[in-house]
């Protein structure tokens, strides 16, 4: 019981940043916007957070610096590709990148130096509760800054007005527009909101799950795989943060796997989530193929697994809009 | 629409490069860096003696090699950003097939790209593959078999393939020298891979504007819904243009493999294969501009080795004056594009 509580323990710290880059990237999407900068961004807004946490000795004040980073990441590619109408996929490609080698750049100095991280939270006499005990009796406060994410995105999207306008934009610029809806400035704004989460994912990284910064920091790769999940959790924040989980899951037993066959060098157990990554959308998109359909068609029972298969993603998802060619 | 005058176009461009450099000097702000003289030692880092400039023709092989074959799958709307892990399949092709010989001469060598080019092309065809029939978008599993690539290179490296003793990230074994391929002069690049990059920007050239399976390309591109009604097949064409890129990246592994290290490491693929993405996006992936393009980014790549050697600084300043240059081009795009719209409505 002890050592399930203290697994779980290290899925919630792995998956946590992983759960805070998903949401942000699904608040992007739910706006039609597709920021595929993601993994260069965790790496320049770990960095930075490291960065200002280590020159003011303060952890907190690094978390902001890693979410003004992101934020303004997303906030170059949103204006380059919302008003100036360039490509959002060979922008975020360019950005990723770029951010990459910006944060190896600028973080040059910061290399295996010492600074402070976020430490660990523990909820007063929950110790002695069984399995929740081990759980949450020491554990870093981005878990539940993730947790709460998960929340917030959900309430945000689905209970309020605000949400409801998110969703609009994303499904069908135009019906909005003519709602009176300024669709573009909507989408910039969620544009930054995601890339403040995605900057709290790097900062998660560089001062909680992988404390500390240089080259390679440990969390490349990250970015890639967080777009993979929230295809995988249908752009719906309480799936897709299941979908952080299950991939921080691999991850923790990738360790477990590297002491059960120790001759299999260390590295190759830090790709194992990529062909997991392709494997999984394979089968998410599997269910729209057409001869899988005409297998469906062909046994009905099967149909019932289908509702599983099906994913929705917005239907203005990376498609320009531009209110001055009307309705 | 008519054609900007060329006057205009080099005004554009120029407005392009001056953002690109008011980008680098903001963006680079924080690192203290001096910027005169980080841009002096960088391009006398790349261009200040004639063994420089051998490096710098040696890391133009590999780019160019890359992004001339980028253009295939971009003809037909397609992002093969798996290139990065062809380039590596291909080294590990090209140094499986010379395993068995100890020494030789060009007909090894010659069968060793061959196998490189093979290697290559079946990693392009499984990102391919997943794409037309499983519609897993080509990013993430070009990405995704990228990483893989790499993995397989370290299993290789610490595993099966180790240095008898130690294992370490310095690679495998090095080659015979008989295997090498032969050097132009004291330079460090060879003859044989220039002759291969040019080889490959005319074959492609050809490929593309003179031959009637370029034009069905172009057209699955444009419209591949029209494509399948006029029986262009554009399954299979998807697939072989992804072969043909992965064939020439992996070509980009062999002569990083036979010309530059002379064995299996891993970081054989030197990054080309993401360079040479932000190379076609660059030209707009149009091929009269992409081997200049490459020759600059290879000259900004060699250049900064200098950097941590004479100012302490880390030597990704090159990349990201790249990923500066690209998205400046894109904005100034933007920019162009806003304008005309704004005269058109006035």
């Amino acid at each position: 019981m002890e050592t399930f509580g203290l697994t779980i323990a290290a899925i919630l710290l792995a998956g946590a940043p992983l759960v805070l880059a998903t949401l942000g990237e699904t608040l992007t999407e739910k706006a039609g916007i597709i920021n595929l900068s993601l993994d260069g961004s965790i790496l320049l807004s770990a960095m930075a957070a490291f960065a200002v946490s280590a020159t003011f000795d303060n952890p907190w004040l690094g978390v902001l610096g890693g979410m003004a980073v992101g934020a303004a990441i997303a906030g170059v590619l949103g204006l380059i590709g919302i008003y100036l109408g360039q490509s959002q996929l060979a922008v975020g490609f360019i950005l990723t990148l770029l951010s990459r080698d910006l944060a190896y750049f600028l973080g040059h100095s910061f290399s295996r130096q010492p600074g402070p991280d976020l430490g660990l939270w523990s909820i007063p006499g929950i110790g002695d509760v069984p399995l929740l005990g081990p759980i949450f009796a020491s554990q870093s406060p981005v878990v539940y800054l993730g947790l709460a994410a998960i929340f917030g995105c959900w309430w945000w999207m689905y209970r309020t007005e605000g949400g409801m306008r998110l969703r609009a934009v994303g499904e069908s610029p135009r019906a909005a527009f003519g709602r009176g809806i300024r669709v573009r400035l909507v989408r910039l704004y969620y544009c930054l909101a995601g890339g403040a989460l995605v900057g709290m994912a790097g900062a998660a990284y560089s001062l909680a799950v992988k404390p500390g910064w240089g080259r390679p920091q440990g969390c490349e790769g990250a970015g890639w795989i967080a777009l993979a999940i929230v295809i995988f959790g249908g752009w719906h924040p309480v799936r897709t943060a299941l979908g952080a989980f299950f991939f921080a899951g691999l991850q923790v037993s990738g360790i477990y796997l590297q002491e059960v066959f120790p001759s299999i060098p260390a590295p190759v157990f830090q790709v194992a989530p990529f062909p997991m990554m392709i494997l999984t959308l394979l089968a998410v998109n599997m269910g729209r193929m057409g001869w899988v359909q005409d297998i469906i068609r062909r046994h009905p029972f099967l149909a019932r697994f289908s509702g599983a298969w099906s994913i929705n993603a917005p239907a203005a998802l990376g498609q320009d809009f531009d209110p001055k060619k009307g309705l | 629409m008519n054609r900007d005058s060329l006057l205009t176009q080099l005004g554009w461009l120029g407005a392009a490069l001056a953002l690109a450099l008011v980008l680098t000097v903001l963006v680079t702000l924080p690192s203290g860096a001096p910027p005169l003289k980080t841009i002096y030692v960088l391009f006398n880092g790349g261009v200040g003696s004639l063994s420089k400039l051998g490096r710098v023709l040696a890391g133009w092989v590999p780019l160019t090699l890359c992004a001339v074959g980028l253009l295939v799958p971009f003809t037909a709307r397609l992002w093969n950003i798996g290139v990065e892990g062809q380039v590596i399949m291909g080294a590990i092709f090209c140094t499986a097939a010379l395993r068995p010989f100890d020494g030789g001469g060009a007909l090894e060598i010659a069968l060793a790209m061959g196998a490189a080019m093979l290697g290559g092309a079946l990693w392009a065809l499984l990102a391919g593959v997943l794409r037309v029939f499983g519609r897993v978008h080509e990013i993430f599993s070009g990405l995704g078999l990228n990483f893989v690539a790499l993995g397989v290179t370290l299993w290789l490296i610490f595993g099966p393939w180790k240095r008898p003793g130690v294992a370490s990230m310095s690679g495998t074994e090095p080659l015979d020298v008989s295997l090498w391929l032969p050097r132009l002069g004291t330079l460090s690049v060879s003859w044989v891979g220039l002759a291969l990059a040019v080889a490959a920007i005319v074959a492609i050239a050809v490929l593309l504007n003179r031959s009637g399976w370029g034009l069905k390309l172009r057209a699955v591109g444009e419209n591949p819904k029209a494509a399948t009604l006029f029986a262009l097949g554009p399954r299979r064409r998807l697939l072989q243009s992804f072969a043909i890129c992965g064939a020439l990246a992996g070509l980009a592994g062999a002569t990083q493999v036979l010309g530059v290290y002379h064995r299996l490491l891993p970081a054989i693929s030197s990054n080309y294969g993401y360079t040479a993405l932000l190379v076609g996006m660059m030209a707009s992936f149009r091929l009269s501009l992409v081997p200049f393009i490459c020759l600059f980014f290879a000259v900004l790549n060699v250049g900064s080795i200098q950097l941590p050697l004479q100012l302490g600084l880390d030597s990704s300043l090159s990349g990201v004056i790249q990923g500066i240059m690209v998205l400046s081009l894109f904005i100034i795009q933007g920019l162009r594009l806003w304008l005309k719209r704004r005269q058109e409505a006035d």
